[in-house]
């Protein structure tokens, strides 16, 4: 099972959370897909050289998030959920437009005059490539 | 059975320079538990009490099911124990050394010790006397680790180790974890080893454990707040503070179990929180200690007054 997976030591965020973007790009690239049989904690923790309990928080966090199933005694699967790779994708999105979010707010703007913005951004790059046309 | 690999109950040595006092302390089985300290702060006591190898004033000591030290020599069936100062024969070859620990142990598992020397780059037909430090360090651990024990005691198993061969080290810890039956207690103060591996941590210092829980608590409920602080203003003292720095208009604060309400409460302090970051193990170790000590010694004041 290609379990090579590649954690950073010096990217700032918690170690867990890395695995579930690793298991989630996995699955957004379609090498992982629906029904697969997935690592169990201990091969994974193995494999990755980091603690079982950190394996098992990410897995636990996936798994509400509704990525894989667990089944007891039989090990986790990647969830049979119609089109998990465009799900994700949103997710993706939306955790983008919340960074935008809060760097509006604290730029004192409001969501309508971030609305704004987003669309004249976007019509400003149709309106560009309608001109180079 | 029991779940734990092993179980330390109220127990008590002093000395004449040192006490080790009231310690209570237990490894879940399939379990890494990183044991860290300062120097000096009954690290090593602790294991030497675990392996029998010296005697507790009081107190309970369990280890796989064993009482310690009475039944010590049953326990140590069990045990794969490895430190720092292991001495190997200088004049002895490391397949003399394996045949040796063979014939006690009938466990030992030829293949895996034959894996362990290719992965640990060993030749067997050395004389310890040639080996480096790294090396010896690995032929030790090499000893340990292919009688497959159901508990590793490890005192300081990086220290000294270059970073080819603490990997390697590393690697093979946590390969022993693929067995949820066996269980891992290594000492280091080498944080950033104990980070990576551990699902439980401990700290100790001055002979007295500080905090003993799993890592991902830790890692949760430890911030540091950065803010700017409006004029005249001034922050609120909340609990969980453990230490709060001003340059400026600018406050660093470092938190034990920051929460949202604590965030609110700043803010209506007058402060802009502009970052809430995570910390390392090793910074959480340096704060747990310093307030260890902090709250011992205004005890200590408050008693003389």
């Amino acid at each position: 099972m290609p379990t090579d997976f590649i954690l950073s030591q010096t990217d700032g965020r918690p170690m867990y959370l890395q695995i579930m973007e690793q298991i989630k790009s996995r699955i957004s690239v379609g090498d992982w897909p629906s029904g697969k049989k997935i690592p169990s904690i201990r091969e994974l923790a193995a494999a990755t050289k980091v603690s079982v309990i950190t394996v098992k928080r990410a897995y636990q966090e996936l798994e509400s998030e509704g990525v894989i199933v667990t089944q007891h005694g039989k090990g986790s699967f990647i969830a049979e959920t119609g089109n998990l790779s465009t799900k994700l994708k949103e997710q993706e999105m939306d955790k983008h437009l919340q960074q935008a979010i809060e760097i509006a707010r604290s730029l004192g703007l409001s969501v309508t005059d971030l609305q704004k913005r987003l669309s004249d951004l976007s019509g400003s790059k149709s309106s560009q490539s309608s001109e180079e046309k | 059975m029991s779940e734990y690999a092993f179980e330390m109950q109220g127990v008590e040595k002093s000395y004449q320079h040192f006490q080790l006092s009231n310690l209570d302390l237990k490894l879940q089985k399939g379990t890494i538990m990183g044991f860290i300290g300062p120097n000096g702060a009954g690290k090593s006591t602790t294991i030497r009490i675990l392996m029998g190898l010296i005697q507790q004033d009081s107190g309970n000591v369990d280890v796989l099911g064993k009482s310690m030290p009475l039944e010590q020599v049953e326990a140590k069936w069990g045990i794969g124990y490895a430190s720092e100062d292991m001495r190997l024969y200088e004049k002895g070859t490391i397949q003399w050394h394996m045949d040796f620990v063979k014939s006690i142990f009938p466990a030992w598992d030829d293949n895996y010790a034959k894996t362990l020397l290719k992965r640990f780059d060993l030749i067997p037909q050395q004389k310890i006397k040639g080996l480096s430090h790294g090396q010896r360090v690995k032929a030790g651990l090499l000893m340990v680790l292919a009688k497959k024990p159901k508990l590793l005691i490890l005192d300081e198993p990086t220290t000294g180790l270059d970073p080819v061969a603490r990997h390697e080290v590393l690697n093979e810890l946590m390969d022993v974890m693929l067995d949820d039956d066996r269980s891992i207690l290594f000492s280091s103060h080498n944080t950033q080893d104990v980070e990576q591996l551990s699902d439980l941590i401990t700290f100790i210092d001055k002979g007295k454990i500080i905090e003993s829980k799993d890592k991902e608590s830790f890692l949760q409920s430890w911030r540091r707040i950065r803010m700017n602080l409006a004029q005249g203003a001034t922050l609120a003292k909340l609990q969980g503070v453990v230490e709060q720095r001003q340059v400026g208009r600018q406050i660093i604060v470092t938190a034990n179990g920051f929460t949202d309400e604590m965030a609110d409460t700043y803010k209506k302090c007058g402060a802009e929180i502009t970052a809430v970051e995570n910390m390392t193990l090793e910074e959480i170790f340096v704060s747990e200690v310093l307030s260890s000590r902090q709250s011992s010694n205004s005890n200590l004041n408050r008693q003389g007054a």
